[in-house]
Parts: structure tokens; sequence; C-alpha cells
């Protein structure tokens, strides 16, 4: 963690997210989420910055299914990233990568995978292309979008766990 | 040349991003949907996600923007100037938001623990993926449609 990065973003992030706010949280895991944060931000900002693009993760391999001659290249760059990061994870942070609670059900595993896979190309993006990138260029559709999903996901959590399962 | 050096921006940008998730903690389903849960037990840090990767980027986007007239390696920024509001991204938008509550999954996250080989996993990807090109193609066809007389 550099100090550097905290000092930038601490000021906002208090401003934002009241401390009681994130009393339900412990110190390190907030840590933990502000940098891992930041270093997104810092990779959208790398392909900004070059490439002139938005580091939306459901455009990115959207535009790969099918793929297009011409606009491959730099589309299997970033997924082929996304990978080695993963095992790169793997290999020095096995515990970030938790899956061990996702249910056994298929049929339930590949509804969530398709509303996730029609839902992200119907609406244009997803948690990163909306929620990071649209938010920090103060896009009114990313907003919307981020509000909506972020909405109907809290919505689905409350309903099969305190109203249907629990 | 220049495509090989857009390919190796993406890939560097693509580690660090999936690095970032990991060490926020967007790898691990179960916090993300104890950070979605919000009358439960709620886990309110990965709320800092946003709000650390909003503000590098949102003050590395004004800077660049306004300073330089293109990328560093391609001739025109490519970034979308819709803002219309429309029933598409709402829709779209909310089942996105219903997929994503239903297992604590984003495409992102996704992909990046792709490489652990968890079956669920993998099952998850291939509806996530199906769907995406699926959705691509009846776009297109209803497209193709529209434009024939």
């Amino acid at each position: 963690m550099h100090l550097s990065d905290l000092a930038l973003v601490l000021p906002l992030a208090s401003a934002r997210a009241p401390a009681t706010l994130l009393a339900g949280a412990t110190a390190p895991d907030l840590a933990a989420a502000l940098f891992g944060g930041a270093l997104i931000g810092l990779a959208s900002m790398l392909l900004l910055l070059f490439s002139g693009r938005v580091a939306g993760i459901s455009g990115v391999v959207g535009g790969l299914l099918p793929p297009r001659l011409g606009d491959l290249d730099w589309r299997v760059g970033f997924v082929a990233g996304l990978l080695v990061g993963g095992l790169a994870l793997r290999l020095a942070l096995p515990s970030t990568l938790d899956l061990s609670t996702l249910p056994d059900s298929t049929p339930l595993l590949l509804l969530g995978g398709a509303l996730v896979g029609v839902g992200t190309r119907m609406g244009n993006g997803c948690t990163s292309g909306h929620g990071v990138c649209g938010v920090g260029r103060m896009s009114r559709r990313s907003v919307v979008a981020t509000v909506t999903f972020m909405a109907f996901a809290a919505g689905t959590v409350f309903l099969s766990r305190h109203v249907i399962g629990g | 040349m220049r495509g090989l050096r857009q390919t190796h921006v993406s890939f560097l940008s693509g580690v660090l991003f999936a690095l970032g998730l990991g060490i926020a903690g967007m790898t691990r389903p179960a916090k993300v949907l104890a950070f979605l849960d919000i009358t439960g037990d709620w886990d309110p840090s990965l709320a800092l996600v946003m709000v650390g990767a909003i503000a590098v980027y949102g003050v590395a986007f004004r800077q660049i923007t306004s300073r330089l007239q293109r990328p560093l390696l391609l001739p025109r920024f490519e970034l979308p100037t819709r803002t219309d509001i429309d029933a598409r991204l709402v829709v779209g938008s909310i089942l996105f938001g219903v997929g994503w509550g239903l297992l604590g999954l984003c495409p992102g996250p996704a992909l990046t623990a792709a490489v652990t080989g968890d079956a669920g996993l993998l099952i998850f990807v291939a509806g996530m993926l199906a769907g995406m090109i699926g959705f691509n193609l009846a776009l297109e066809a209803l497209q193709e449609r529209r434009r024939a007389p």
C-alpha cells in the first residue's frame, strides 16, 4: 500500500462515507477495498491515456463475441491480462479467490450468468464501465445505470435472504 | 507496432484491474453479497472500492481529456457520447442487477476467478458469455431486419 494513494483518496472517502456508516467493516478490509479500488482506477486510467478507451469489462469482452478483425488485439490483450492477474492472485493471495460459497445448482448459476451477460450487453456496461469509468466522468447514462443495478442487486439479495430464503 | 503497443497496454491494464479486484475483495462472492445485504449484517467495505476507483479515475479523466487532444497511441478518444436515458439502458441494468444479486459475481471478477477452475464459477461464466453472444446476435438480426425493406 502506497501512502500517496491513501493521501489522495482518504479525504474523498471520509466525505462520501461517514465513519459511522463504515462501522460494520474492519480497518484492514476498508484499506484493502480502497487500495484495490485505486488500482482499478489506475488500470482504467492506463487504457484511457494510451488508447482512449473505456475499461468496461462487459464491453471489452462483449466486443469479442463474435470477434471482429481490426478490433481484436487490445481486447484479447485486456482479457489475457485479467486472466494473468487472476493467476497471480491465485499464487500470491489465494484467499482473495474464495468461491466456496457459490451454490451447487447448475440452473441457478446459468441463470445468474445469463442475466449478467444479457443485462450488461443490453445496458451497455457493468460495474466497471458504468460504475467506475462512467460515474468517474459523470455520465448521466452511467449514473442512472449504476443506481439501477445497485438497487436491483440489493433488492435481489433482500428477497433471496430475508423474504424467500433465510 | 502501434497495435502491438496497444495490446501491451491493454494487457497491463487487465493485470492491474484483476489485482485490484482481488485485493479489494470483489472476487469473493460472499463478501459482495454481504455488501449488497444492506438490511442484514451489512459489510460496507466494498463501497470504498468505488470511492477509490472513481477518485483516481475521475481526476485522471479530467486531467487527460483536458490536456491531451488524443490518446498516446491512437488518433482519437473513443468515449461514449450519448446522454439519453432509454428503456434498453434501464432494463439491461435491472437484469444485470438481479444476476449480480443472485450470485455476487459481475463480469470482471468472474473472468479473473476463472483461473481457479472452480466448476460452479465456470458454469456461471459459460452462462454469461452465452448471454452476451446471444444478445449481440439477436440485436444484429433485429437491426438487419429493420434495415431490410
